[in-house]
């Protein structure tokens, strides 16, 4: 029995920067403010993020959103592995960690947060585990980076940076907590 | 890439440790309202049962559904087996019922084995009990239920006690646990051990009153009556006095050991039922961690498929 060793398999950190640390910081202070200003405030407002990078993005905005309100709104991780329509595709993999705030999601706003927005397909497949965990009164999507690309009809609300590529190209995004530094870089597909 | 469990020493660390943690992800389903993932829809498992177990077969049976794949229990009773259909025969016909894993429990050693290689089907096979051999996912419920209660399995002291001789799940237990690097000591009337255990990664002893003082766990076999055909010892008695774990020698365990036994129990022969029921016993907490043990073996060799294709990977695969 052979088994996919677990964790993403990133290339090694190659390619230009297009955000820098200061630019990622900007971007999330941004989109904080966007989700306070859209929700009226975030009483109602739950983040969970996608693994493995949308989980500390969710984090920095949750710490983000209190600096503003007075309280950051839960935040948890939603693992989309199990969802995924091209599970049957590739090799089987270890599953991320899911953990949905005790309140739950019923009648809440949830705030889905991801490094990346690509095809669509892992947003789809969020949107599949989400409906399992309870029924939010609206879901929303922030990511750090919309690279276009998509092949299904699914758009973010929120965006750090609309970085327009080729499909040669590669977007890797880089946090302090995984990564030991904050930038995105764009690379070429080798 | 082997996509069949057949043997608990098929398992790297690695790969143990892989289907343990899934299994802990995937335990945490049972909190939630819908209990379900969509991962194995479409797929279709077949439980193939020649000896009755209804713990392990609504445990496979359970943590297929749970991944929704379409589940078919085939017992050897009953159907076209007691009328004198072969095992090839009867995977031939799972084989064209288009069966992606066949779940197998059969009365005789190395029958997944011969299933898994002789190319009569192309799902996956795994061993869900053969003979006096294997039965690898007990062990990695077993281990599962050790690293929840006692934190790790590096370096932990457990003594199996019992039968050994007849249990396939002493047999796995020893090849995985020492694989994640525990010490184990089967503990047995020597005619309960079997020819050559002294080439098991293992100790032995013939005496539990020795062993259970420097025991973390402690894992009570059932005493097979049905496999009993030749005298083995004296009497039940006397085996439940030496081997039985009853109150007064539980209470020689160190504080934080657990007692654990895989069920069915004899409650009063190899354990009284004061210790079956007691705090430290895990005998209960197994069948849930089985579900999730079956769930996750099923979910690692049925999900993926080799070789990869897709464009992205998750960094940027959004």
């Amino acid at each position: 029995m052979a088994i996919a060793a677990p964790g993403p398999a990133r290339g090694p950190a190659s390619g230009r920067p297009v955000l820098e640390a200061a630019d990622v910081r900007r971007a999330l202070t941004r989109i904080a403010h966007e989700i306070i200003e859209r929700n009226k405030g975030a009483r109602d407002v739950v983040l969970l993020g996608i693994p493995t990078r949308g989980v500390p993005l969710a984090r920095r905005l949750a710490a983000r959103i209190g600096e503003v309100e007075g309280e950051p709104p839960p935040v948890g991780s939603l693992d989309v592995t199990m969802y995924r329509d091209d599970i049957a595709l590739r090799p089987a993999r270890s599953p991320g960690r899911t953990d949905v705030p005790p309140a739950g999601v019923d009648d809440l706003v949830v705030v889905l947060v991801d490094d990346v927005l690509f095809s669509g397909r892992t947003i789809r497949a969020a949107l599949d585990a989400l409906n399992d965990i309870g029924r939010p009164r609206a879901v929303q999507l922030a990511v750090l980076v919309d690279r276009g690309h998509r092949e299904l009809p699914i758009r973010a609300d929120y965006v750090g940076k609309n970085l327009p590529t080729s499909l040669a190209e590669t977007v890797s995004v880089r946090l302090a907590e995984h990564d030991d530094e904050d930038c995105v870089l764009l690379g070429e597909r080798s | 890439m082997k996509r069949h469990l057949l043997s608990a020493a098929d398992l790297t660390r690695d790969d143990a440790v892989a289907i343990l943690d899934t299994a802990a992800e995937l335990a945490r389903l049972a909190d939630r309202p819908i209990k379900k993932l969509p991962t194995l829809r479409g797929r279709t498992v077949v439980n193939l049962f020649y000896e009755d177990s209804t713990r392990t077969r609504t445990s496979f049976e359970l943590a297929a559904k749970r991944l929704s794949a379409d589940v078919i229990n085939f017992a050897a009773k009953g159907s076209s087996v007691s009328k004198g259909e072969s095992l090839k025969d009867t995977a031939l016909t799972l084989e064209a019922m288009g069966a992606d894993a066949v779940v197998v429990r059969h009365f005789a050693s190395g029958a997944p084995h011969r299933l898994a290689t002789a190319g009569w089907i192309r799902g996956s096979v795994i061993n869900a009990g053969d003979g006096t051999h294997e039965h690898p996912t007990q062990a990695l419920l077993d281990a599962y239920t050790m690293r929840d209660r006692l934190g790790g399995i590096e370096g932990r002291r457990v003594s199996i006690v019992g039968d050994i001789l007849h249990s396939r799940v002493a047999r796995s237990n020893v090849l995985l646990l020492h694989t994640l690097g525990a010490e184990v000591t089967l503990v047995a009337p020597p005619t309960l051990l079997p020819v050559g255990v002294g080439s098991w990664p293992c100790a032995v002893s013939y005496d539990l009153d020795a062993e259970l003082p420097k025991s973390d766990v402690v894992m009570m076999l059932r005493v097979q009556r049905e496999r009993m055909n030749a005298a083995f010892f004296p009497s039940a008695r006397e085996y439940s006095r030496r081997y039985g774990l009853h109150s007064e020698r539980m209470a020689t365990l160190p504080e934080h050991a657990i007692v654990m036994h895989p069920g069915p129990m004899n409650r009063g022969m190899e354990i009284t039922a004061p210790v079956a029921d007691s705090v430290r016993s895990t005998i209960v907490e197994q069948v849930s961690n089985g579900l999730s043990v079956r769930m996750a073996v099923l979910y690692l060799l049925l999900s993926g498929s080799e070789p990869a294709i897709g464009r992205d990977d998750e960094t940027e695969g959004a």
